[in-house]
């Protein structure tokens, strides 16, 4: 039942003369992370059941340079932009998608300074789009019913950029039981990988942000924490796992739930 | 003889507007050490921002309670400054309540009002010197609100109820002087909370009334010089620059990063793409890469540094801090003030502030605290007046990476990953679309799967 699912490069497509309707900025977490590739999977997946035309750097594609800019060294930051600007402005990119909120940040907000314009936007915007458009329909039997599921709300999407709604309509759609934690939206607590905590130890304190936080969504009782950032994923992991629940609970990206709910 | 007041007051209000000019002309010049940035576009936004933000008080009634508060404050003390009009007057032409009789009924109203008004303020302040002290409220109790930031909450609550007294106990004197044809005072009509305090000083004579009464009006007015003068040391500067920053606060979406034009330009050359034009620009000092010290910073950041009125919210929402690091957003605001104060200082004396061997970085922030931001911006979404901590925070990482190559080993490392990788991991950039791979045999496998169960 399921179809050949297709991968189609910009080099490919332009190479055949035809342009996508949008590129996938897959993201360095989902290229190299093997946890995060599975979403980086289950979101081709969808785009292949939708039949949106799309497309994706392959070998092309670099670090947009977020965690070098936060972690303060700019000048790596810019030649890693100069890069990508001149691939994406070499194809005549018009609009971007990417499921990694730092990646969505920084092409958006950043690059347009330096050269890059483009519309972009998370994932978790077009998933809401594709279910509003009734592209993606529920099915699956109502796997997901009142199941509980909360939400943690990335950084990088909420306070930085004012999503907010998009992922919780997503999993509304599901028809799940959407349960908040105390600290969410405005207030969310950061998973504590932003900034460029991902790539060195936390300072000394009393107790690492991601436990912290995995206790907040625990004590919620839902058995499905969802993400839509690969730093909050592998915090996220990280802390159920430090907590001894991962047989219990799990967490996933918001299209690996839809890919899994349609059984794609 | 009968001048005598009014050159006092004169030379008392002279005293004070010196002493303010030179406090005011120093925080300007303090904040101007900061370099330029435009903030000037979009003035309706900005005006609708400052409307809403510091007028309306949006960002407080994040917190119901404090917000309510605060709100009676903050209505009292614009307020109750109309009467400090009349006190000015009255002390100038030496008169004695000299709106009454042009406002005559009116004149009553706003006493009353006036007067309700002092009174909540007065419980407001009960209120917070009973949250500072009593409940301890968690955010007034960090490590960086010890001793003076300390004694500064608490002495301006207890400043307020004194001259709040101040007025209430001359209202009731002179109500008292008015039942005494003797004293000449003319008849207001009743003040309802001042004629409580009434039978307190009934017994007393019509010339220690009169002293009583004259006494009051000297020390709320000379109270309320000090006051202002006070403010310009004090945390409580927030309730007038909480107006200009929260105009020039940033419009632009919080996770972008302010770029650095310098760096594109050297990029540019390095990769040599610079414009055919570019080059006759004038060679504009470039100056340090990130901030070192408070002359690194832009005026904003300064400015921000003296709106601060050190309430905690930023602090308080803060990830790292919540769990036990030492970065608190609100310590940053309070060091740059300090370091800034310092430097003016020597200013004054004829020195060169910023070359006293000390700097913000180090000397006053550690880069511990630095490190452990995850720039997740809870703190500039809480700060009720738009102060930003983050930005501080972003451009003092940027002279310890670029300046002095001293960021922690593992960023270093990172560094070098995505400069030899494309990603900050040690990944060959040549396995980066393997995940294509592997999904079109998974699917395949998936896919034979289901035809043999079929
Ligand atoms: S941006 Fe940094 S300082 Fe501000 S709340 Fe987040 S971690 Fe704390
Ligand atoms: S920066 Fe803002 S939130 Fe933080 S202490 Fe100062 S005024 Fe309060």
């Amino acid at each position: 039942m399921n179809k050949e699912v297709r991968v189609p490069t910009m080099a490919d497509l332009v190479a055949q003369g035809e342009t996508p309707e949008i590129l996938f900025w897959v993201g360095c977490a989902g290229s190299f992370d093997d946890r995060y590739k599975r979403v980086t999977k289950a979101f081709v997946k969808i785009l292949n059941a939708v039949g949106t035309k799309f497309a994706v750097l392959g070998t092309e594609e670099a670090c947009t340079g977020d965690p070098a800019r936060r972690a303060g060294n700019e000048f790596l930051f810019q030649m890693q932009a100069a890069a990508n600007i001149e691939v994406l402005n070499g194809y005549e990119i018009k609009k971007i998608v990417t499921a990694c909120p730092h990646c969505f940040n920084t092409i958006k907000n950043e690059y347009p300074e330096l050269g890059g314009n483009y519309e972009v936007i998370h994932h978790s915007t077009l998933l809401q789009q594709l279910i509003n458009d009734g592209k993606i329909t529920m099915k699956g039997g109502g796997s997901f019913k009142g199941r509980k599921i909360t939400y943690h709300d990335s950084c990088y999407l909420g306070r930085a950029n004012n999503i907010y709604e998009a992922p919780r309509e997503v999993l509304e759609a599901l028809d799940a039981d959407l349960i908040e934690m105390k600290r969410c939206r405005t207030k969310g607590l950061c998973c504590g990988a932003g900034g460029a905590q991902m790539f060195k130890d936390a300072e000394p304190g009393n107790k690492e942000v991601n436990i912290d936080r995995t206790e907040e969504a625990l004590a919620t009782g839902a058995k499905t924490i969802a993400v839509a950032c690969p730093f909050c994923m592998t915090m996220m992991s990280d802390g159920v796992k430090n907590k001894e629940k991962e047989s219990e609970v799990a967490v996933k990206d918001l299209a690996e739930l839809i890919a899994e709910n349609n059984q794609l | 003889m009968a001048y005598l007041g009014q050159i006092a007051f004169i030379v008392i209000v002279g005293i004070a507007s010196v002493i303010l000019t030179k406090r005011i002309r120093r925080i300007r010049q303090n904040i101007l050490l900061g370099k330029d940035t435009d903030r000037d576009d979009q003035p309706s936004a900005r005006w609708r921002t400052m409307l809403l933000v510091a007028f309306g008080q949006q960002k407080m009634f994040k917190r119901i309670i404090p917000a309510f508060f605060h709100f009676l404050i903050y209505v009292g003390f614009i307020v109750i400054n109309l009467e400090v009009l009349e006190f000015v007057i009255d002390g100038l032409l030496g008169t004695h309540r000299l709106f009454m009789p042009y406002l005559g009924d009116v004149y009553l109203v706003a006493m009353n009002i006036f007067e309700t008004l002092a009174v909540l303020v007065v419980l407001a302040c009960v209120v917070f010197l009973w949250r500072r002290n009593v409940q301890k409220v968690r955010r007034f109790h960090a490590q960086e609100m010890t001793k003076w930031p300390k004694l500064d909450g608490n002495l301006i609550l207890v400043i307020e109820i004194i001259l709040m007294f101040a007025i209430l106990t001359m209202n009731a004197t002179d109500q008292l002087l008015q039942t005494r044809p003797d004293s000449g005072y003319a008849t207001t009509g009743t003040l309802f909370f001042s004629s409580l305090l009434m039978p307190l000083f009934a017994g007393l004579d019509t010339s220690t009334l009169i002293f009583v009464e004259r006494f009051a009006w000297w020390f709320h007015i000379i109270g309320i010089l000090a006051f202002a003068v006070y403010v310009t040391y004090s945390k409580h500067l927030h309730i007038f620059l909480a107006f200009p920053n929260t105009y020039y606060s940033r419009l632009v979406p919080k996770g972008q990063m302010d770029n650095m034009p310098a760096v594109t330009k050297e990029v540019q050359i390095m990769l040599g793409t610079q414009p055919e034009n570019g080059e006759s620009d004038t060679e504009e000092e470039v100056g340090r890469f990130g901030a070192k010290d408070v002359n690194d910073l832009m005026w904003t950041d300064l400015m921000g540094a003296y709106a601060c009125s050190e309430c905690g919210r930023c602090t308080s929402e803060c990830p790292a801090n919540q769990t036990g690091k030492k970065l608190s957003p609100r310590k940053i605001m309070m060091d740059t003030r300090d370091r800034l104060e310092d430097v003016g200082k020597q200013l004054d004396k004829g020195e060169n502030g910023l070359e006293d061997g000390k700097s913000l970085l180090d000397d006053y922030i550690s880069r511990e605290e630095l490190n452990a931001c995850t720039t997740c911006n809870a703190c500039v979404e809480a700060c009720p007046i738009n102060i930003n901590p983050l930005s501080i925070i972003l451009q003092m990482r940027r002279y310890v990476a670029m300046e002095e190559a001293q960021s922690p080993a593992s960023w270093n490392a990172m560094f070098s990953n995505i400069e030899n990788n494309f990603a900050p991991w040690k990944f060959a950039p040549t396995d980066r679309f393997n995940w294509a791979d592997e999904l079109v045999t998974e699917n395949r496998k998936a896919e034979t799967e289901d035809r043999t169960n079929d």
